[in-house]
């Protein structure tokens, strides 16, 4: 257990020193925010309320989609066993005692725990001076968004995971971070709300995976009852669920990889 | 250093028996791709005893950097048995790392953007080394390899040279028996490259252990392996002392004469001409380079001389050779 939490400080320390990196990212993600704002807030213009949200709603889950976008990396970048796989480094990787699915956990929970406090934090802060925002007064439901924020950091690894993985099968991922790092944003409620999407396409959309990194932790904040089971509750055991199924197929298929692994490179 | 307790019974610390490994691989464009079973090590049998330090050679492709994943466990062998101090790599290979410290020379295990000396308390949690030996053991790493100035400097700063003390130190800090090395001293300067070889040395004798390793550097096998394994198209070729390769495929000493003017090539006895460039030509001697050398000078206007030692390359090249004509041989 030692060493995971000494590989997650290790990784905030190594985050800690990409210092313009992380001011870039709150300036573009605080920015675009401001736009996405301002296009939901015309369209709300037009209709006031569209499926249950008003304007105030989407414009509050469009910040907390920003403000996701370092912890989740929705965007990316993919894990570096990604890179690792490609130029066959895995190999140092698969000579330490520990186990690779809680060892690349470890280093980006310590990513997206420094990303938290450094990227999160402003682009929310941003968001809340600019408009007015839809915040819960309870502090139960703080309590819940918090678990809800975690739960999604937690589905972001795993998905990302699972994509870096496939680089022992196809040697090369970067066709599959190129696909899911421009589908993610749209299936998670990233892009838009989910709300404003067809019943039938939103319908598919909530009970893919991606909906735990955006669309229920908005909602979570927001209090809907669009949430699966209708509830908080019911929204924080999708998250859960999600993440055991793909943390779980995470290790098996880590265990298949590396018996009929072919780490590149002499 | 203080020594290693002998292992008990003499049991040999790599035992391999038969390995091999075959790789299938898709080949073509993307439509009409072929399956194609390719083998990269085909029965290789060596044994290595604690406290030796043994040399695995070959040509690039031969099957080495194969047979050193088998070795630590990230590939399984497809055929035979594979023993690394009592353990199977690939079924135990948490625990195997426990006693083997490995180091690939174009790979790191250091964190690129963090101080060496955060990589370096990583590994103490990795495997578990209580505290104060960790501290005992990095204070003496530190001291041999000189780490000294540069513990706070972040790994990507770092030299090669500095870097590879520094993966060698991440390798040695919870005291494996067994130290495998891939290419340790590649791209190295002359200085880094002793400082490394004599602590190599330095370790096998004080702490007993067990070291083998790959290079193509004719001055690791010399100044480090009193044994050496050739392997070639993944077979094993030569197992046995460094001595008896040389005399087994004894390659000759080059001259390389740069004459004032070009000339016919030159003739004196004790070595044959085989290359002529310009005014510069390549003489393979037999004899005592003393005498061709005098011969040479006292004949022809020379410029300059230099004198090449056959390097290991060579020997082993040879080796290959005759190998495949003795194979040739025997299929006709």
């Amino acid at each position: 257990m030692r060493v995971y939490l000494t590989a997650f400080g290790c990784a905030v320390r190594r985050y800690s020193t990409y210092r313009a990196a992380t001011f870039a990212g709150v300036v573009t993600n605080s920015v675009f925010g401001l736009i996405n704002a301002m296009v939901l807030l015309a369209l709300f213009e037009a209709r006031p309320q569209i499926n249950g949200y008003d304007a105030t709603d989407a414009v509050t889950q469009v910040f907390v989609a920003q403000a996701v976008i370092g912890p989740i990396a929705i965007f990316g970048p993919p894990l570096d066993l990604s890179e690792r796989i490609r130029t066959g480094e895995v190999a140092v990787d698969l000579l330490r005692p520990v186990h690779p699915v809680l060892w690349w956990l470890a280093t980006d929970l310590g990513r997206a725990a420094f990303s938290t406090v450094f990227r999160s934090v402003p682009t929310f802060a941003v968001g809340m001076a600019a408009f007015e925002l839809a915040l819960p007064a309870d502090p139960l439901r703080w309590v819940a968004v918090a678990a809800a924020f975690a739960l999604a950091v937690l589905v972001g690894f795993a998905l990302r995971y699972l994509y870096a993985l496939a680089g022992f099968w196809l040697m090369d991922t970067r066709g599959v971070h190129a696909v899911v790092f421009l589908l993610a944003p749209f299936c998670a409620g990233h892009l838009l709300p989910l709300t404003l999407f067809p019943e039938a396409l939103a319908g598919v959309l909530r009970v893919l995976p991606w909906a735990s990194l955006v669309q229920v932790p908005a909602e979570i904040l927001l209090g809907k009852d669009s949430l699966p089971g209708g509830s908080t509750l019911g929204g924080l055991c999708f998250q859960a669920a999600w993440a055991a199924a793909l943390l779980a197929l995470g290790a098996v298929l880590t265990a298949r990889a590396t018996r009929r692994v072919v780490v590149q490179g002499g | 250093m203080t020594a290693r307790t002998p292992a008990s019974g003499g049991a040999p610390i790599i035992d391999a028996d038969g390995i091999g490994r075959t790789f299938t691989r898709s080949e073509g464009p993307l439509f009409r791709r072929r399956r194609r079973t390719v083998t990269a090590v085909r029965d290789v049998s060596f044994q290595v005893t604690a406290g030796e330090i043994v040399g695995y050679l070959g040509p690039n492709g031969a099957g080495k950097s194969t047979t050193m994943k088998m070795l630590t466990g990230i590939l399984s062998p497809s055929a035979g048995r594979l023993r690394v101090t009592g353990l199977e790599p690939s079924r135990q290979r948490t625990r195997l790392a426990a006693r083997m410290g490995v180091v690939f020379g174009q790979r790191t295990t250091l964190w690129w953007d963090l101080p060496l000396r955060d990589s370096l308390a990583l590994t103490r949690h990795m495997y578990r080394v209580p505290a104060r030996d960790h501290a005992r053991r990095l204070a003496e790493l530190t001291e041999l390899l000189e780490l000294g100035p540069f513990l706070a400097t972040p790994v990507r700063q770092l030299s090669l040279g500095q870097r590879m003390r520094g993966d060698l130190t991440a390798a040695l800090l919870h005291d494996p028996a067994l130290l495998v090395l891939d290419e340790p001293t590649i791209g190295l300067d002359v200085v880094s490259k002793s400082t490394i070889r004599e602590f190599l040395l330095r370790l096998n004798a004080e702490r007993g252990t067990t070291i083998l390793l790959t290079t193509h550097d004719l001055g690791d096998v010399e100044r480090l392996c009193r044994r050496v394994i050739v392997i070639d198209h993944g077979s094993l070729a030569f197992d046995g002392d460094l001595a008896a390769l040389r005399d087994g495929a004894p390659s000759p000493r080059t001259l390389v004469v740069d004459l004032a003017a070009p000339s016919e090539p030159i003739e004196v006895p004790g070595a044959r001409t085989v290359r002529v460039r310009g005014t510069r030509q390549w003489l393979e001697l037999d004899g005592n380079p003393a005498a061709v050398i005098a011969d040479v000078s006292h004949h022809y206007a020379i410029a300059d001389l230099t004198l090449n030692e056959p390097d290991i390359e060579d020997v082993v090249a040879r080796l290959y050779r005759r190998e495949g004509a003795a194979r040739e041989l025997s299929a006709g």
